[in-house]
């Protein structure tokens, strides 16, 4: 499904954020992105979402190549992917249920398509019940999952998370996972940059391990590594 | 993108203006006293070049005749003349009864001087399509068989042009000057409002919108207060106009003055004012976004 083909990209200040990585996921997986602070994850998923371009090699999403979209096709190729942020990115002036149903009007779903899928999105989350809150109003973790509901709610393909736990208490970082893993077992890819040491080495979850830009490791049921 | 995008766009437009509201009328308050300002000299300067013009068409050139000129041959030379508007052929005898018109209740001072005994010559009062052409025009006739002399006021048609030049010159400046420095104004009160709302438009891009959906609602409602503040921008100028006229009719000054009141005239001009107000909106608001579009 993601491809990347002897992939480097090179800051203008001539940093090297990742170089020559060579990587797979299918369809359905779960994966893991993980390594220090610097090491690339985040990099490798800006790549994927083609927020940023990389400076030499290929990268594929389902066949196409990213480096290759037209602006249309770069649209489609985002609405594909559901994004999920560290600091979660909601709308403070905008209630749970419009938060959510932003994620399909800028898509341009009907208001019909919006009342029918939001309510599930949220149930799915477990916030049925708070659509009218205010984001002010809910727990960081509360938070977050209104940002999962927002990714989800337009059924993508990948949903790619960069340190989504990284603002969370360990406990509500275990829900939050949880959760991404159930969506994962309905057919999504899940892409997790994270150092979460604890969850991953919990999950056994396939781990690609970065470090310094680049691929150090690439266990299917992989642990975090030793010295982390 | 479908009807879907387009009501979004719509309530948006209208969702944002009602959150931004004190911004919204801020601008369109800048809008209607640059609008204001700027038709203010437009009028002026309509009004200017109208009573100019008025001057204008009141410049003559007096060619005067010697005894026995070939009339029928200076009128077909006239006729070739360009520039020249109209031109009238003043017999002696005619000239004599404008005169004698002019004295009023003195005329008897010219008797005596009928038929043979006038002193005055045949002539043609030639009218010129622009006071700038006179000089021009009367160096050419003079030239003419059978002319004798040709009188126009000359400094009083120099000066005339001259400020008729100035005030035009002065006019464009102004306009230049105000238009510039509204469309600045405009797009840093909208990009205000638009600092204020960065995070939208960044989520937005990584929900996966268009640029085209991102900007819509802004320019549409950049837009809607153009037009807001350029309606009372012409509601103010046309009904203070308005007054004015009435009042200068009142003090008998407006056949003097005569100034515009044509509907070919005056229509265009408001209807340009509101068309700039739109355009400054929105292309204010246009401007504006194109930084934060580059996601």
């Amino acid at each position: 499904m993601i491809h990347f083909f002897n992939v480097s990209k090179v800051y203008p200040n001539g940093t090297a954020a990742v170089s020559d990585i060579n990587l797979k996921i299918n369809r359905g997986e779960f994966v893991f992105l993980v390594g220090p602070s610097g090491a690339g994850k985040s990099t490798l998923t800006r790549l994927i979402f083609r927020e940023q371009l990389p400076t030499s090699g290929q990268i594929f999403f389902r066949e196409r190549n990213v480096l290759r979209l037209g602006q249309r096709e770069l649209l489609a190729l985002r609405r594909q992917i559901g994004v999920v942020f560290q600091d979660f990115r909601l709308l403070p002036r905008k209630t749970v249920f419009e938060n959510v149903s932003f994620a399909l009007e800028v898509i341009g779903r009907s208001r019909r398509v919006i009342r029918e899928q939001v309510p599930h999105a949220l149930a799915e989350v477990g916030l049925s019940g708070k659509e009218d809150a205010f984001p002010a109003e809910l727990s960081g973790g509360e938070q977050q999952r209104v940002g999962v509901a927002r990714a989800i709610v337009k059924k993508p393909q990948v949903i790619l998370a960069d340190e989504p736990t990284g603002n969370l208490d360990p406990d509500t970082s275990w829900e939050l996972m949880e959760l991404l893993e159930r969506v994962n077992r309905d057919g999504t890819t899940v892409v997790i940059a994270t150092h979460a040491w604890d969850i991953v080495n919990r999950m056994r979850k396939r781990v690609v391990a970065l470090d310094n830009g680049r691929l150090i490791r690439d266990e299917a049921q992989g642990s975090y590594g030793h010295g982390a | 993108m479908g009807l879907n995008s387009l009501w979004y766009c719509l309530r948006q437009t209208f969702v944002s203006l009602h959150r931004n509201c004190w911004l919204g009328v801020a601008s369109a308050a800048m809008i209607t006293v640059t609008l204001v300002i700027l038709g203010t000299v437009l009028l002026i300067a309509v009004n200017a070049g109208h009573f100019m013009r008025n001057i204008e068409s009141t410049v003559e050139i007096n060619v005067f005749l010697d005894d026995g000129a070939d009339v029928p041959d200076l009128r077909q030379r006239l006729n070739g003349l360009r520039g020249v508007e109209n031109h009238t052929f003043i017999s002696r005898e005619q000239a004599l009864q404008e005169l004698k018109e002019s004295f009023g209740e003195k005329s008897d001072l010219l008797a005596g001087f009928e038929g043979e005994n006038n002193p005055l010559p045949d002539s043609f009062r030639v009218k010129a399509l622009e006071a700038e052409a006179v000089p021009a025009l009367a160096h050419q006739i003079s030239f003419f068989p059978g002319v004798n002399k040709i009188r126009y006021g000359e400094e009083y048609v120099d000066r005339l042009v001259e400020a008729s030049r100035w005030v035009n010159m002065i006019a464009l400046g102004a306009v230049i000057l105000l238009a510039a420095g509204a469309v600045f104004l405009i797009v840093t009160t909208i990009r205000l409002s638009l600092v204020a709302r960065e995070d939208e438009v960044g989520i937005m891009k990584y929900l996966g919108a268009s640029n085209w959906f991102v900007r819509s609602p802004f320019v549409l409602e950049g837009i809607f207060v153009g037009l807001t503040g350029a309606l009372a921008a012409v509601t103010v100028l046309g009904g203070t106009y308005y007054c004015l006229l009435a009042e200068l009719q009142k003090v008998d000054l407006i056949f003097f003055l005569r100034p515009v009141t044509d509907r070919e005239t005056l229509a265009p001009l408001f209807l340009g004012l509101l068309g700039l107000g739109v355009l400054m909106g929105g292309a204010g608001s246009w401007i504006s976004l194109r930084k934060f579009l580059r996601v």
